[in-house]
Order: C-alpha cells, then structure tokens, then sequence
C-alpha cells in the first residue's frame, strides 16, 4: 500500500481512474443483480412478478388471502430483510475500509475499536439476564430489547476506547490499537463469564445470536437504521481524501492539510454507530470488513474515491447473496448468515492471500 | 293424532340435522381457541398443521392427528415417523419466517418456547392460526395440554379419552410414591462431555420429571441446566443418577465415570446410573406417566410393583 506518489506520468492516472469507475460500475451492476435475487428468490416460490398484484391489493386494501399472502412475503418479509441486508453489507464494507486505512493495517476489522465485543457483550447479557436483572429493560423494550442493547453496547465501548486513547489530547493510532485489544479482551471474558452461567436454553438463543442472521428483519428494524445508513452516506465523502492522505502516514497526512484528529474521531465513532447498528440487527457477521475492502482494492486500485463506494456496494451485493444463499439451502429450514458468509469468505480470502499477497496493490 | 304428527315433524328435523352432522365429518365449523398466551385464535380449517414442539407433535401422533401433520420442527424426533416423512423447518428457537409460511400449513401449533421473538411476532400477525401451547412441568399442565392441543384440531373425543388415561396413570404414579419410605437423592446430569458436567437443577424438566418419579434432586441447589465443577459434584453425594442416552453407546456415563470428583459418591459405588432417552424422559408429553414409571422402578426396585405388561 505504498503507492499514489505525485510522480506518475498522467496516462496512468487517467487509466485508474477510468479502472476504478468501471469497478464503481460493475459493482452496481452487481448489486442490482443481488438486490433482484433478494426479494424474488425464497422458501415460498413467491417471485417479484407477484409485485405489482400485491402492492396493488394493498393499495386496495384488498383481503384476498392469496394476495395477503403474497404481500406478507414481499413486502412484509423479503422487503426488509433486503433493505437490512443492504445497511448491514455496506456499513460493514465501508467500515472495514476505513478501520483498514486509519490503522493502515491490512488484517483491521469493523471490530478493532471493540464495537462487536462491547455489542456481544451487551447481547449475551440481555439474553441471559432478561428474567432476572435485565427485567425492567426487557419489559420496556420488549422485541427490541436485544437489538437496542446490543447497540448501546457496541457504540459506549469504542466511546471508552476513545476517551482511553485520547487521554492525552491526541489520539495515537498505535494505542488505540492497543487498547482496543484490551477493552475486547475484557468484554470477552465478561461474555464468557456471563454465557457460563447462563443455562441451557439461553446458551442456544447465545450461539445462535452470535453466528448472525437476518431472520428477524422488520420494517421497524429498518427505520431504526435509517439515521445510520444517512450518518454513513454524509461522513463517507468527507473522509476519502483523508484516508487517502492516510496511505502516506499519519504525519505525512498531517502535513498534506488533513485535520488528523477530527478525522480519527469522525472515523471511529461513525464506525462504531454504523457497526453497532448493523450488529444489533443482524448479530456478528464477519468477513465482509476484512475481505470486501481488499477485493475492491484489487480491482481499482489503493485509491479511496473508488474503494470506499466500492467496497459498500460490494459489501452489500456479498451479503444479500449469501442470505439468499443461508435462506433457500435448507428450506425451509435457514442456516445462520454468519456461517454462509465465513464459507464464502474463507475461500475468497485465502485465494487473495495466495495469488498477491494481503495489501492487494497492482 | 295433532301430537302424533308433530312429534313425527320433530322426529324428522332431528334425524335430518343428526344426518348433517355425520356427513359433515371433518369439515369443521369455525372455532374460535383462546391460545397458552390468552390470545383467541380462529381456527378454520385444522386438516394441515405444522407442529414446532417435541411435545406437541407427539400428542398429535396420540390423538391420531398425525396424517394432518404437514411439517414438524428438529426437536420433533418420537414417533420416528415425524422427521422422516414430514418436511423440517429447522431449530424451534431459529424458525424463518418465509419457511414457516411455506410449507402451507393451515394451522401452526408452536410451543411457547418458540424463537426468535421476531419471526414469532411476524407469524402471530400473518393470515394463518399460530396457536401457543404452553410448557408446564407437572401432571396437570400435562393432562391440561393434551385437551387443549385436542381442542385445536377439533379431536375431543380423543383428547379427553387420552386425558383420562393420563390422569389415571399419573393417579396411579402418586400411589406409588406414597408408598416410597424415604426418597432417593437422584442426580440428572444432561451431558458430560469434556469434563463440564451439565446436571439438571430446580425448575428444570430434569427436576419436574424427578419429583414425579417420587425422587429428590440433589442438584436442587442449582437453578435450570447448569454445568458443576468437580467439587460441586463430588459434594452433592447422589445415590443414582440419570443421564440421557445417545446414538452409539454409553459415552456420557463413560465419562461421567472419568471424572474424579464422581468416583467416590454412592451412585458411581453401587454402580447405579441409569440412560434414558432424553424427550422420552424430558419431553412431557402423553408418555410422561410411562417415562415417570420406568424411572421409579429403576430407583425403586423394592416397592410392591404389581406383574403387569412391560412399558416401552
């Protein structure tokens, strides 16, 4: 990733960017496709040309029971768990984009400022103490009390982390680094405490939570993430030629014009809202921060103006086809989405570490 | 003459309306169900039912219902027939919501134990009945569950004809356990694999299913299904203990015997340790008089058992 010196001649600046635009328009292709291949395919045999029908029968506020069924799997199903797989494929990209390029660290995850941790912590909780010391929480919240939590959860522990890391005013990446591991290894071992103490049955809805789905999607759900989708959408412009200065080194960066600070903080706490939205409603997922980034990468090139769109749109089109995947393979049964993604990712990201060596440049 | 011609009137209505009825058959009119959650359901049409319960899908083989079954859940393993024949929707606490809706059924019959919350609260408020049962460890919520499940699918008959039986048989396991002079402390241990063993405590089905058996739990300390450290185990000092058979052998009492703590306690001594199938033994369905009994006379060899027919 030691690239993008001033020194190349013109002609291979033009040929990246018109590489990385090709790569922002493939992968919209993509997820059109993805998109299409979400809300037409599922257990039901419902596909979208039922659409127009059953959004018509609701306008009508028509109670023919084929209709209301087909309206309950497009609309009241498919639509969105598409649009949550949509937020939660592209938060976790772009975040991972940003982790990688703050840290410049190509192994950085969404999870390196603690979020998942803090979030799993805040989710094994819920579940095994909602009867007992978390009733009060649970009777307010009821369905959303997990969800909620888990995003309480994930957002104050990267808010610890910062206050840690930037005791001294100035907030090094190196301890940040640092304390990141340390704060996830505390919520660790307090989600281990609390999953041993936690019977039978609270350790099965534990395990399920934590290998992620997006089974429980509801339209709820989805105006709960849209102020996180927006926060993500403003914040990704204003970063790029930060983190593009941030390929150089953090001082160079500095010297290049970027307000390193503000954008440290700007980095980490959007990360942290859109990851700690994106893990309370569809549990831990991984695999899309850590390998979409270098995917993109590999195609159009170190340069953020392309990776970051990129990877949030790749990140999306990997995550709808992968629930399509976990919902339509054991049907009507459904594998979690954590799984299918760890088994489509796993491969993808060991043949990138085979063929060129993590870092990804051309 | 008048009386004769009207009685005669009368005669005919009744006969014709008595004709109706027979013909009628399974074609059932509407009923309205007040659910385990106290939601009233209205059930049209019960003749194809998915069942999410290990419990529930055997009261329906028992009252006969098990032709109208049209999908089960993974936990639904007696009668073996169930997971064989019938389409899977998975886990009970991992249900999706379009694979529920597709597999048809006119009517859901779920334990309350039912997850994720969400996709639950998705298929209360679709178009198809979701009737909740409820999970009650003891005889009456056992008896209660079987006419309610019956009341669901419109078998009464057969339901209350299972209810009595169960009523007597559990009838029958108190008079037994009145005749225990002093209870045996009984350990259920759930699993024993790599060196956690997981015993059942209060609360837990182990517990409920160990009171009936007339049997005191000397895990009782600990609430639901728990694992102990070795300590913990040794000090708990139980004179037999139960675990759960599994496909290929004895591994958990095998195991079980390895762990030090437990080689000293009187159970491991006299060598009474004792595998039963674990829904048989947990399930609390219409086999949990039968289940109960077999443990008592595992415990109690000595009571004055009656030479009767041997139970499954």
């Amino acid at each position: 990733m030691q690239d993008a010196t001033p020194a190349l001649p013109l002609r291979a600046t033009v040929d990246r960017e018109v590489t990385g635009a090709r790569v922002i328009a493939g992968s919209v292709a993509v997820l059109v496709i993805a998109l299409f291949l979400s809300l037409s395919v599922g257990a039901t045999g419902v596909t979208l040309s039922s659409l127009p029908r059953a959004a018509w029968g609701a306008i009508q506020g028509s109670t023919d029971p084929v209709l209301a069924r087909e309206q309950l799997i497009l609309l009241g199903i498919r639509l969105p768990r598409t649009i949550l797989g949509l937020f939660v494929g592209a938060a976790l990209g772009v975040a991972g984009t940003m982790m990688q390029g703050l840290f410049r660290n190509p192994l950085a995850d969404p999870g390196i400022v603690g979020v998942s941790s803090g979030a799993a912590l805040a989710a094994v909780a819920t579940i095994a103490l909602g009867n007992g010391l978390f009733l009060p929480w649970t009777r307010a919240f009821g369905v959303y009390a997990l969800p909620f939590a888990a995003f309480l959860g994930g957002f104050a522990t990267t808010i610890l982390l910062v206050a840690i890391a930037g005791r001294q005013g100035q907030m090094m990446v190196g301890t940040l680094l640092l304390a990141g591991i340390a704060i996830g290894a505390i919520a660790g071992a307090l989600t281990g405490l609390i999953a041993y103490a936690s019977d039978d049955r609270e350790l099965r809805d534990l395990t399920l939570w934590s290998m992620g789905s997006l089974s429980g999607a509801s339209w709820p759900k989805v105006v709960a993430i849209l102020p996180f989708a927006l926060l993500v959408l403003i914040v990704l412009p204003k970063v790029i030629r930060a983190l593009n200065g941030f390929l150089l080194g953090e001082a160079e960066a500095f010297h290049l014009g970027v307000d390193t600070e503000r954008i440290k903080r700007l980095v980490i706490l959007t990360t942290a809202a859109a990851v700690g939205a994106a893990v309370a409603v569809a549990g831990v997922v991984g695999f899309v921060g850590i390998v979409v980034p270098h995917l993109v990468r590999l195609l159009a090139g170190p340069d953020h103006r392309f990776v970051l769109p990129g990877s949030a749109l790749l990140g999306a089109s990997l995550l709808l086809v992968a629930d399509v995947i976990a919902r339509m393979i054991v049907r009507p049964a459904e594998l979690p989405l954590g799984i299918v993604m760890a088994a489509v990712g796993a491969p993808v990201f060991l043949h990138l570490v085979l063929r060129r060596g993590i870092g990804g440049v051309e | 003459m008048k009386l004769g011609r009207h009685a005669y009137v009368a005669l005919c209505l009744a006969g014709g309306l008595a004709a109706a009825a027979a013909l009628a058959g399974p074609a059932r009119a509407e009923t309205v169900v007040t659910d385990s959650g106290g939601r009233q359901v209205r059930i049209a049409d019960a003749s194809r039912i998915l069942s999410i319960g290990g419990d529930i899908t055997e009261l329906l083989y028992a009252l006969g219902a098990g032709t109208r079954i049209v999908a089960v859940d993974t936990t639904s393993q007696h009668p073996p027939e169930a997971l064989k024949e019938k389409k899977s929707v998975g886990y009970m606490r991992a249900l999706s919501a379009e694979g529920v809706i597709s597999v048809d059924a006119s009517l859901i019959i779920a334990s309350d134990r039912s997850g994720p919350p969400e996709v639950v609260k998705a298929l209360k408020a679709a178009p198809v009945p979701y009737v909740e049962v409820g999970e009650h460890l003891d005889a009456e919520g056992v008896v209660k569950k079987t006419r309610l499940v019956a009341g669901i699918v419109g078998l009464e008959q057969a339901g209350e004809e299972l209810a009595a039986r169960l009523e007597r048989e559990f009838a029958g396991l108190a008079a037994m356990r009145s005749r225990i002079t002093r209870p045996a402390r009984v350990l259920f241990v759930l699993n024993a694999g790599g060196g956690r063993v997981t015993v059942g405590g209060g609360g837990s089905s182990a517990d409920a299913i160990l009171k009936l058996a007339g049997a005191a739990n000397a895990a009782a300390g600990v609430s639901g299904f728990k694992p102990l450290s070795e300590e913990a185990l040794a000090d708990l000092q139980p004179e037999a203990i139960v675990t759960m058979r599994r496909s290929g052998g004895n591994h958990d009492t095998d195991q079980l015997l390895a762990v030090r703590g437990m080689a000293a306690t009187p159970a491991v001594v006299a060598r009474r340790i004792f595998s039963m199938d674990g829904l048989y033994l947990l399930g609390f369905g219409p086999r949990t008089p039968s289940a109960a009994l077999d443990l008592m006379r595992a415990l109690y060899p000595d009571l004055p058992w009656k030479r009767e027919e041997p139970t499954r």
